[in-house]
């Protein structure tokens, strides 16, 4: 009865907290918007508009005709180049990524089936464009190469006729599993970056040392904590999802109650390291450092949200099982992308079922109702 | 249940503490708060748990809370133990920390509302009980105000409700009077003592003010951590009985005549008060001073505190030797100027239009409660920050223009010491010599004075964040006077430092303001008023009076009141301010 009491008298407390103070309804909703935008519009990982270099050292009606496919997609941005030389030197300012090179013979070499040669220079600091540059060119030298010998109805012979099809983001749009994996950043921001600075905002105000002196239990103390930033947390997951689906327009296959269910797990999972964080860290400033550390760069980083788990070195991907955040963004782009895939859903939803107690147990242990 | 258990022991101790030590750990030094303390407390009494900084105090009050575990010896609360059954020590107790432990951006009533809560008061009860201590606290046309937003002496008092929100049998109050003005401190006690009177409540409270000791019934005093008398405030007053003295002189200066009379023998102590110099004696012999007036005064509290610890640690310091390249005092030239300054802050004006001038050599004093406009006029005259309007002299330079030109002449030290706790004593006096240009030989010469000068030699080479309170403070002012500046600002100089450090620390500025350094200053105890040559007493932004300690005194004499101290004088000036502010 009195500890119903005192649990009201708490969770009331954090609310009226929460709608005064700016900072937390700033985390809980302002970041998720602001995360959200930028990267459903300002980060993307498709190759689109890349600049391209083209040298043609002896234009001829076959070199203008390859070329025409470069210059009407919308993969390139052409620039012409009189000699190689100046192409490199735009290519060493980073004016363009790659250079494409038609020699002086290619006509000559193309009519009497030599084998006319194109070179490509592609800048390969970044492996991922480089890769889809020189693939890209690649296919369209042989699409081209195909119409040419048609063109004067010879037989060219392709080796192996491949159909592609993609699935599950059959557009390729890197948004469709940015924004879900974003939401797990969300999240982990909303359940230890939060839970962790409010405490200690309590420890630095002195407000702490009141409210221990009082005949409230630790548990009374943690509950009071978890309820009301789980509710926050929650409304945070829906402005989120609410914008993917209807302003990012990333599909939902599986069904809206997983999505909530498996967010609940890893929220509660979430607000248990927070809390964790608040048993070491006193300061608002340490408590921000930790949570940013050893929660948010690791959800971004670790989670398989951008970076794929299966490319990292298995010493990396051994770590990735400690972090929660990675049973998270494997269950949401499943939910999102494929459906409720149950053989994906269930190990992973145990996983964070698991952290969950292991974080809030290790909560449980640590704090005492002392103020060392 | 609580109830019951309260009842089993209305004979014993409300608190009884039994051999208590307790040692924190500081990076990888073990620091001694409390060393084997022992002591009883009375029920339905006032206890003062007195002493500086340092001495203990909150340390004490948390593990009679239950919120620290001794490392040994135990402590009785109501007949509970505070280590082993604190959930039931903490039913029975209210318990406000230092900083009153209230949500600022909570309103009034819901501070009360949180902390009913958190007491289990039923709801039945809570409307009678919140009107009589929003009655009580003078609050009741405050409810809907968030707590940041009201004064500090409010503020005190909602911490003070929210703590008897469930009428407690035990009260511990950790130091409930730092920072609120005067007015506001007799109005706690007036709390305090109906609490005791009229509920028979038991009150530890703490504090770092002497005079406040004498308002307990009962008196525990603590000195680095150690236990050094307990009793009521007269039985140890008594002890000093004539041996405490008034001399005065119509023809000798205050501080030539303290000087004197501290180098006479016997003087345990002197004391500049109002144009008297106050003297406690070794024994009952009056001091041997020629040519002066001496009267046998009433014992305070003070003396006998100041005794214990020269009986600690030995004589007067000697720190008339502070010659150092002196110029001479020139009482005819203004070298602060100030006229209706103001600074804003948003719609806030923390100061609000004063003016005033303070001559060479002068000591001058600001006086007044935390939110007073003090720290704010500070840092205006030493050019950190720019005033919202009026004009602004220091060293003969206009502050909104040659802020930098006047910051050499000019020294600061602040409350906080503003020391580099990890360089050692002698690379701080080093880093804040080379920051004023002061390198080579004459660096050197200036690390020289100043490690003579303050004794700090012996401890050269000690980490300064390892020393203790006074050691920091006199390091401190060593720092701020390395460039040999005209002005001396001091923000606070003495606060949490025992009454020896401070005595010492006033002979020093003593000394510099007899060079003819100015010396400008601010301070929350009264009785550090005394030793200015002026003072201005500000309250909400503005100077209520200003003139010398006598003369500011004189303006509180009543039939009532024939002899008022600084602090009646104060409280008249707060009351008549808050009167005319409310009509």
């Amino acid at each position: 009865m009195s500890s119903r009491m005192r649990l009201r008298g708490l969770v009331r407390k954090e609310f009226l907290q929460i709608v005064r103070d700016p900072s937390s309804i700033a985390i809980a909703f302002l970041m998720p918007l602001f995360l959200l935008l930028l990267f459903g519009y300002g980060v993307s990982l498709d190759s689109k508009h890349l600049p391209l270099g083209i040298v043609v050292e002896q234009p001829s009606a076959d070199t203008a005709d390859f070329t025409a496919a470069f210059r009407h997609s919308t993969y390139f941005i052409p620039h012409d180049y009189a000699t190689t030389r100046a192409a490199e030197q735009a290519m060493m300012a980073g004016r363009i990524n790659a250079i494409l090179v038609l020699r002086q013979d290619f006509a000559q070499r193309l009519r009497d089936n030599d084998g006319a040669p194109i070179q490509l220079i592609v800048n390969g600091v970044d492996a991922n464009t480089a890769r889809i540059v020189s693939g890209y060119v690649q296919g369209s030298w042989g699409i081209w190469l195909q119409h040419y010998a048609q063109q004067r109805g010879q037989e060219f012979q392709v080796p192996v006729d491949m159909q592609q099809r993609v699935w599950f983001n059959s557009e390729l749009r890197s948004r469709n599993y940015l924004v879900p994996g974003l939401v797990a950043v969300i999240m982990t921001l909303i359940g230890a970056l939060l839970t962790a600075l409010v405490m200690a905002r309590e420890w630095e105000r002195g407000t702490m040392e009141a409210l221990l002196v009082t005949p409230l239990s630790m548990r009374e103390v943690i509950v009071g904590k978890l309820l009301p930033y789980f509710i926050l947390g929650m409304g945070g997951l829906a402005l989120s999802v609410a914008m993917a689906l209807y302003l990012f327009e990333v599909p939902l296959r599986g069904s809206l109650w997983v999505l909530f269910a498996a967010s609940a797990l890893f929220l509660v999972a979430a607000l248990g390291m927070g809390l964790l964080i608040s048993t070491v860290a006193r300061s608002q400033f340490v408590a921000g450092q930790l949570a940013i550390i050893a929660t948010f760069l690791p959800a971004f980083i670790l989670s398989g949200f951008i970076f794929d788990i299966g490319s990292m070195p298995p010493v990396v991907q051994f770590v990735t099982h400690l972090i929660a955040a990675r049973y998270y963004v494997a269950i949401l782009q499943t939910v999102f992308l494929a459906g409720n895939d149950w053989s994906v859903i269930v190990p992973n939803a145990l996983a964070l079922v698991a952290m969950a107690v292991v974080f809030l147990g290790l909560t449980w242990k640590k704090s005492r109702k002392r103020l060392e | 249940m609580a109830e019951s258990v309260v009842g089993a022991v209305a004979d014993g101790s409300a608190l009884e503490v039994n051999r208590i030590s307790k040692t924190f750990l500081v990076g990888k030094r073990e620091v001694p708060a409390l060393q084997d303390v022992s002591f009883r407390m009375r029920r339905g009494v006032v206890t003062g748990l007195v002493g500086p900084d340092a001495a203990g105090k909150t340390t004490l009050m948390r593990l009679a809370a239950g919120l620290l575990v001794a490392d040994s010896g135990s402590i009785g609360v109501l007949g509970l133990d505070a280590a082993t059954q604190s959930l039931q020590v903490q039913g029975t107790i209210g318990y406000m920390p230092q900083r009153f432990g209230l949500y600022e951006d909570l309103s009034v009533q819901e501070n009360l509302d949180l902390y009913a809560d958190l007491q289990g008061v039923s709801e039945a009860v809570r409307p009678a009980r919140y009107a009589e201590l929003m009655q009580m606290a003078g609050l009741a046309p405050f409810t809907r105000r968030l707590a940041g937003r009201l004064s500090g002496g409010m503020k005190q008092k909602l911490g003070l409700a929210c703590a008897l929100v469930r009428q407690p049998s035990l009260l511990l109050l950790d130091e409930p009077t730092v920072g609120v003005d005067p007015l506001s401190r007799r109005e706690l006690w007036d709390i305090v003592y109906r609490l005791v009177r009229e509920q028979g409540t038991s009150v530890l409270l703490s504090t770092a003010y002497l005079d406040e000791a004498e308002r307990c019934d009962d008196v525990v005093l603590l000195h680095e951590g150690r236990l050094l008398a307990q009793g009521t405030p007269a039985e140890l007053r008594e002890t000093m009985h004539g041996r405490s003295y008034e001399i005065s002189a119509a023809d000798i200066d205050k501080r030539a005549l303290q000087l004197r009379v501290a180098h006479t023998p016997g003087v345990l102590d002197a004391l500049i008060l109002g144009n008297s110099v106050r003297a406690v004696m070794q024994d009952e012999t009056p001091p041997a001073v020629e040519g002066v007036r001496c009267a046998a005064v009433p014992p305070r509290f003070e003396d006998y505190f100041i005794t214990l610890l020269r009986q600690k640690t030995g004589g007067m310091p000697d720190v008339t030797a502070m010659a150092a390249g002196s110029r001479q005092p020139d009482s005819d030239k203004a070298v602060i100027e100030v006229q209706e300054l103001k600074r804003r802050f948003g719609d806030f004006y923390a100061v609000n239009g004063i003016s005033f001038s303070v001559q060479q050599g002068e000591v001058f004093g600001l006086l007044g409660a935390n939110g007073a406009g003090k720290s704010t006029t500070f840092r205006m005259l030493c050019g950190l920050l720019p005033p919202s309007s009026g004009t602004l002299r220091v060293a003969g330079a206009d502050l909104r223009h040659a802020a930098a030109a006047a910051r050499e002449r000019i020294g600061y030290m602040s409350q906080k010491f503003s020391l580099y706790g990890n360089l050692s004593v002698a690379e701080n006096l080093n880093f804040f010599g080379s920051i004023y240009g002061l390198s080579g030989r004459r660096g050197a010469q200036r690390i020289e004075w100043a490690l003579n000068e303050f004794e700090l030699r012996d401890i050269a080479d000690f980490t300064s964040g390892d020393l203790s309170l006074g050691y920091k403070q006199r390091l401190a002012l060593a720092c701020s006077l390395m460039h040999e500046p005209e002005i001396l600002f001091l923000d606070e100089p003495t606060s949490g430092v025992d009454p020896l450090a401070r005595r010492e620390f006033w002979a020093r500025i003593n000394a510099l303001a007899a060079q003819g350094v100015t010396v400008m200053v601010t301070t929350h105890f009264m009785e550090e008023a005394e030793y200015c040559d002026r003072i201005a007493i500000m309250a909400a932004g503005e100077i209520l009076t200003l003139g010398t300690p006598s003369s500011i005194k004189q303006q509180a004499r009543s039939p009532q009141l024939p002899q008022p101290t600084m602090e009646d004088a104060f409280v008249e000036l707060i009351r008549a301010h808050e009167q005319r502010a409310a009509a």
